[in-house]
């Protein structure tokens, strides 16, 4: 399996609090692995420094190969090759549900309207959107809009997808819709990187699952040996915490 | 059917309603009544009348006026539009980030605060009066071009301030969002940021409209003949002051619908932020 994504000694600083203390891990293509770990744990900052969105204070992230913690590459090209969902969203309100979906296509990647608009809306009706198309976003549910930051995100055929806890700021039964519809990408093969507080689904799609705790990585290794076998003590103490509040199940 | 409390609580919040009206009607005629009594029972009045209102004089000054204001118009158009230009673009260059931009920020920063500080009429008399004094091959001597160089000097300056403010009220999560699907700094700033802000800003621009709409009439210090110096020619012409009050009302009617324009446009923001 060739790595799609390999991170070695990442180190990210805030003035004196080390939020990333040199974390190594490697994503294979096809592969969906799931970071897990309490709040603050840096999970989410890992995900920015990959998508080169941070300045790392040490350590260094290859893509397909290629060194893009250089500062001589250009961020911009390495971020084309990359999909964020964020947690909060982050649609563009001022624009129609299609046309967040077709803005990088049509800028970024050069394909003429009629194409990028073809492909966004296959993309919109598979999510089941497509009625929403020419809808604004405050007009769609949380759930809604963020199946649009999913479509937003693939639509430029990224090699690898970055889902920042994307079902942390939906309501209980919304959550369903987001997470099959990750699951759909998992099992076509999409290469994915995720954060999430949903256990279950972590143990359910992940390929591999890491844990993380107070920036360094404690263990990884396929989902039913962290979550169910774990080698640590500290990933025993955070699994017993999150079955304490009803998140494993 | 509506219950038997509903229509009691309707018929009482209706009688309120009532005696607030009525309230209102009341306490203004009762100002008006003794406004107009207070001014007409000074003892300058009928002096201040025959000068100030003295419809002869109104209506021998109002071609000339009026042939002036539209000069006044013209002046408003063109310098808005350069207005809107330039203060985006100094906006702009004030929000970039980075060390190696700084003198660019530094001078963008300079600019705001030199034109923002110096007081519309002196540099009205710097740009009409200095600029022509060089003798430069190029610089225009029309008082009108002049005055419109300093409007646009000065308010460019508010206005890029007002755009900042816009852009900087975009959240960081909408550059993020741009940044992470590939878009370069300027194509955020042009398809994301600036769309957004501008939206934000409209009522804030519309005051910044409205004031250089009447500000317009200051370039009547260069000698441009537009309504304020119709108005100061025809009130030596008529000995009153009458040519002046034409003027002002004139600029108020102008000043009029830009301002229901802005309450319309801050209205419906609000609306879209409270559905939002």
């Amino acid at each position: 399996m060739t790595a799609i994504l390999a991170v070695s000694g990442l180190v990210k600083r805030y003035g004196e609090h080390t939020v990333l203390d040199g974390v190594d891990m490697e994503v294979g293509e096809h592969e969906v692995m799931v970071l897990i770990g309490a709040s603050g744990s840096g999970k989410s900052t890992l995900l920015r420094c990959v998508n080169l969105q941070e300045e790392l204070d040490d350590g260094q992230i290859l893509l397909d190969g290629e060194d893009i913690s250089d500062p001589r590459v250009n961020a911009d090209l390495v971020r084309r090759r990359m999909g964020v969902v964020f947690q909060a969203f982050n649609l563009f309100p001022h624009l129609s549900v299609v046309d967040n979906v077709t803005l990088a296509p049509r800028v970024v990647h050069g394909v003429d309207k009629v194409a990028a608009t073809e492909r966004g809306m296959a993309l919109l009706a598979r999510v089941g959107l497509a009625d929403k198309a020419s809808s604004y976003p405050d007009r769609l549910s949380g759930g809604q809009q963020q199946r649009v930051a999913i479509v937003r995100a693939l639509a430029y055929e990224p090699r690898l997808l970055l889902l920042d806890e994307i079902t942390s700021a939906l309501d209980p039964e919304l959550v369903g819709d987001v997470l099959t519809l990750v699951r759909e990408l998992a099992e076509q093969g999409t290469t994915i990187l995720m954060a999430t507080h949903e256990m279950g689904f972590a143990r359910q799609v992940a390929d591999r699952v890491c844990f993380l705790d107070g920036g360094v990585l404690v263990e990884s290794g396929p989902p039913e040996q962290v979550l169910t076998r774990p080698s640590q003590d500290r990933t025993r103490q955070f699994l017993r915490r999150v079955i304490a509040a009803g998140r494993l199940n | 059917m509506t219950s038997q409390f509903q229509r009691d609580r309707l018929a009482y919040k209706r009688s309120r309603a009532r005696r607030s009206t009525l309230i209102a009607v009341l306490s203004t005629l009762v100002f008006a009544v003794a406004a107009w009594f207070a001014i007409t029972s000074s003892p300058g009045w009928p002096r201040v009348r025959s000068s100030f209102f003295d419809l002869h004089s109104a209506a021998g000054a109002l071609p000339a006026i009026l042939a002036g204001l539209w000069l006044n118009v013209r002046v408003l158009v063109v310098c808005e539009v350069l207005i809107l230009v330039i203060g985006l673009g100094i906006a702009a260059l004030r929000t970039l980030r980075g060390p190696v931009w700084f003198p660019v920020r530094a001078l963008a920063t300079a600019y705001v605060d030199l034109f923002r500080g110096l007081p519309l009429i002196i540099c009205l008399y710097l740009v009409g009066f200095g600029l022509p004094g060089l003798r430069l091959t190029g610089v225009p001597d029309d008082p009108v071009i002049l005055g419109g160089i300093a409007l646009v000097l000065v308010y460019s300056a508010y206005v890029a301030e007002v755009f900042r403010a816009g852009i900087e009220s975009v959240h960081p999560s909408q550059r993020a969002a741009a940044r992470s699907i590939g878009l370069t700094h300027a194509q955020m700033m042009r398809i994301v940021v600036v769309p957004q802000a501008i939206r934000r800003v409209l009522p804030p621009l519309l005051n910044d409209f409205v004031a250089l709409q009447k500000d317009c009439g200051l370039i009547s210090v260069l000698g441009a003949v537009d309504a304020v110096r119709a108005a100061q020619i025809a009130s030596a012409k008529f000995f009153t002051f009458t040519p002046y009050v034409v003027a002002g009302l004139l600029f108020v009617l102008l000043a009029v619908p830009c301002a229901r324009l802005a309450d319309a446009a801050a209205r419906r923001l609000a609306r879209r932020e409270g559905a939002a």
